[in-house]
């Protein structure tokens, strides 16, 4: 296309109500994200109990937090409940995408079964396990099921991954659902072309399936990656709001959080948030980059 | 003002008139507040910030908002949880109310230093509250705090059937107490309930420890600001019998996963699963309302057994003396006095006092012996049990986790709940909390 004088006019006007258009939602973003996280990036330098007069104190906090071993602890961790989450959830998600997307009422019947779990708070899914786990009156309890009267929260070896599981039976529903979407997007015409060609069931599902869901894929574990990062409630609630047994399960925004709100130590908890929030940008520009996720976008308008 | 013992007649009769003083209107008790009548002695709308499980506490606003009808008091209640961060945030904001509800202590001191906090009006009567528990809210020998609700010591409840069937005493000593968990463990029952994963019940048993083997003022120097004192030899005396209290069995294999919150430490005491639990007064209305037969035939309390050899007290208490009321120092001074007339006549008022002994708590104020006497409660021995326990202490030591710098608290509780599971050896918990208390 050449550029005429009424194209480019056309494509500053563009430009300019493309401008307008998205400024509440700058607005907004500005107002109640980037100006809080500046402000959070700001106490990293200062010594404020949340009640007194804030004093600066330079760098001590950013020292304190880095040389203290129960922040690399608590960073250990969440990489732990991350890569953990996404080795568990996705392949189960995957599957139960797959087998609910074809159009039949008993998969519809065991797919609104299943996704029943992301409709319920994380507050009330955390109080109905821990009740379900207590080893003296939860499921442990009930006849045969006795070898689940075990400390599975209390332990310092399994509580973590009883919160992983308990945070995956939460979760699942939700990437099921959108594999289930990304199934049905795919082309019947390509599976019509692989029958006639004779191609097994796992032939199809390793050829056309699971490439056409890359994108797919790339948006769910980034959610789960990210989400998983700053994940808090469901761990806050599960280990009674200390990150227990000891610091078993004591992730980085618990860390955060214990410090901020129960020490009262605002500047060592904003240094926390911020390594959050550095954590997290970088780790979704590295998925996005090596993912050529944004390349997604340029196909669809058919530009590159 | 002495309370004094009276009967419900004389007591509704006596209630009118301190109304009727206190309204400065003679026909303000029959609710009809002549045109004539002079402007209440607090003539100012107060805001109060409280916890919603303090009922007793609200019925004397409530009075206080009869004889004041055109300047109550906006009492707004909340959960545990949330409500000492959403007081600190309001604090920090400039919103907080007129008066607050507190647990005195190290987290009192804090808004006591940032100028937060007024001293307690001159027309509250002091002297008729408890010493030992007004301590907790004096700081440079200035009182910032008014007692509001009951006494809650930290005692050692016991299931009196699972010992009976175990052919066991409540223990007196720490020899007892390790023999009892030595009989209770080869029957299958868990000697000791506690709740492990909310950390601060284990809290209660290092307290008690660290009391008896070193005595009341070791914890005093702690809490002086003297960090070389966690690094005493008492200190990891103590953790040591922590240890063997935690490698004897005492404790069943599932206290960490138990939190307070869920009522499973509580209920393992009333099925029999667990025969001892060591917990605050306020335990006794979880029992009475869980099961209220168990607490008529089976339950038993009794103090913390004593460590021989040991430099402290056998008559030493730990716990929350009390909660306590406290005002915005930031509040006008119309609402100041507003403040004093409420916290004078209304808070463990004689009619407060009643109502908080017959729901079997004791509160705060001397010489309740001839009330006490005269009671028809059916908790009448569980509160001269609670009654003569904190006045025949010679000390009543502040929960640690309340009494430290908040910023103190944390690790407190991780560290103990570390040597709990053997994550911390016992001789290395005092040098991790003098490094805590010196930064």
């Amino acid at each position: 296309m050449t550029a005429t004088p009424h194209a480019g006019r056309t494509a500053r006007r563009r430009r300019v109500s493309g401008a307008v258009m998205a400024a509440p939602a700058l607005l907004l973003f500005g107002l109640f994200g980037v100006l809080p996280l500046g402000g959070v990036l700001v106490l990293g330098f200062a010594d404020w109990d949340g009640l007194g007069t804030i004093s600066w104190s330079g760098a001590d906090n950013w020292t304190a937090v880095f040389t203290d071993a129960a922040t690399w602890d608590a960073l250990w961790l969440t990489v732990k409940v991350m890569v953990i989450s996404w080795v568990v959830q996705t392949p189960i998600s995957l599957a139960l995408g797959v087998f609910q997307a074809p159009a039949a009422r008993w998969r519809a019947v065991l797919a609104v079964l299943w996704f029943l779990p992301l409709v319920l708070s994380a507050v009330a899914i955390g109080l109905a396990w821990q009740a379900l786990l207590d080893p003296s009156f939860g499921l442990g309890s009930v006849p045969g099921l006795g070898f689940l009267a075990e400390p599975l929260l209390g332990s310092p070896d399994l509580a973590l991954y009883t919160v992983i599981f308990v945070i995956a039976w939460q979760f699942i529903p939700f990437h099921a659902l959108l594999y289930q979407a990304g199934v049905r997007q795919i082309p019947a015409a390509l599976y019509e072309a692989a029958a006639i060609d004779g191609a097994s069931r796992v032939q199809r599902f390793l050829v056309i399936t699971l490439p056409q869901l890359r994108y797919t894929l790339i948006t769910s574990s980034t959610l789960m990656l990210i989400g998983s990062l700053t994940y808090f409630d469901l761990i806050f609630v599960l280990s009674g709001g200390t990150g227990g047994p000891g610091t078993a399960t004591r992730v980085l925004p618990l860390a955060m959080y214990i410090t901020g709100f129960q020490s009262h130590d605002m500047g060592r908890a904003s240094v926390l948030a911020t390594t959050l929030v550095v954590f997290g940008l970088v780790l979704s520009l590295l998925i996005t980059r090596l993912s050529r996720f944004t390349a997604m976008d340029s196909q669809q308008e058919g530009l590159t | 003002m002495s309370v004094s013992p009276l009967s419900g007649i004389a007591r509704r009769r006596f209630l009118a008139a301190t109304a009727v003083a206190a309204a400065g209107v003679v026909l303000a008790a029959c609710g009809t507040a002549g045109p004539g009548g002079e402007p209440a002695a607090g003539t100012a709308a107060l805001t109060m910030w409280a916890l919603n499980d303090q009922t007793v506490l609200k019925a004397s606003v409530d009075a206080y908002n009869t004889d004041h009808p055109d300047a109550k008091i906006d009492l707004q209640l909340y959960a545990n949880d949330d409500y000492k961060q959403k007081i600190r945030v309001a604090f920090g904001a400039g919103q907080a109310p007129d008066l607050f509800f507190n647990w005195g202590g190290g987290g009192l001191r804090d808004y006591v230093k940032a100028g937060k906090v007024a001293e307690v009006p001159t027309a509250v009567d002091a002297d008729r509250f408890t010493p030992s528990v007004l301590k907790t809210a004096t700081f440079d020998g200035k009182l910032y705090g008014v007692p509001c609700n009951g006494l809650a010591p930290v005692v050692l409840y016991y299931n009196k059937k699972v010992l009976a069937d175990a052919g066991l005493q409540p223990p007196k000593t720490w020899d007892d107490l390790l023999a009892a968990v030595g009989t209770l463990k080869g029957k299958g029952i868990t000697p000791i309930s506690l709740a492990a994963g909310s950390k601060w019940p284990t809290l209660m048993w290092e307290e008690y420890l660290l009391d008896r083997v070193g005595g009341a003022d070791l914890f005093s120097a702690v809490e002086a600001g003297d960090s070389t004192a966690w690094t005493k030899p008492a200190v990891t005396e103590a953790n040591k019998l922590l240890r063997e209290l935690v490698d004897a069995g005492a404790f069943g294999d599932s206290a960490s996963s138990l939190t307070y919150d869920q009522g499973a430490s509580t209920a393992l005491v009333y099925t029999g699963k667990a025969a001892m639990e060591l917990m605050g007064t306020w335990e006794y209305a979880n029992f009475a309302k869980a099961a209220p037969d168990f607490v008529k035939s089976d339950l038993g309390y009794t103090t913390f057994p004593t460590v021989p050899g040991g430099a402290g007290e056998e008559k030493a208490i730990v716990g929350n003396p009390s909660n306590f009321l406290s005002v915005n120092a930031a509040s006008s001074t119309e609402k100041q006095a507003a403040a004093a007339e409420y916290l004078s006549k209304y808070v463990l008022n004689t009619d407060q006092v009643a109502k908080f002994l017959d729901s079997g708590t004791v509160p705060p104020v001397m010489d309740l012996e001839r009330t006490l006497q005269d009671s028809t409660s059916p908790d009448k021995d569980w509160m001269w049990f609670v009654y003569d326990l904190v006045n025949e202490a010679p000390t009543f030591q502040l929960s640690w986790d309340q009494a430290l710098p908040s910023t103190s608290a944390d690790p407190l509780l991780t560290n103990i709940d570390k040597v709990f599971l053997g994550q911390l050896e016992p001789e290395r918990f005092g040098q991790e909390m003098s490094k805590v208390a010196g930064s």
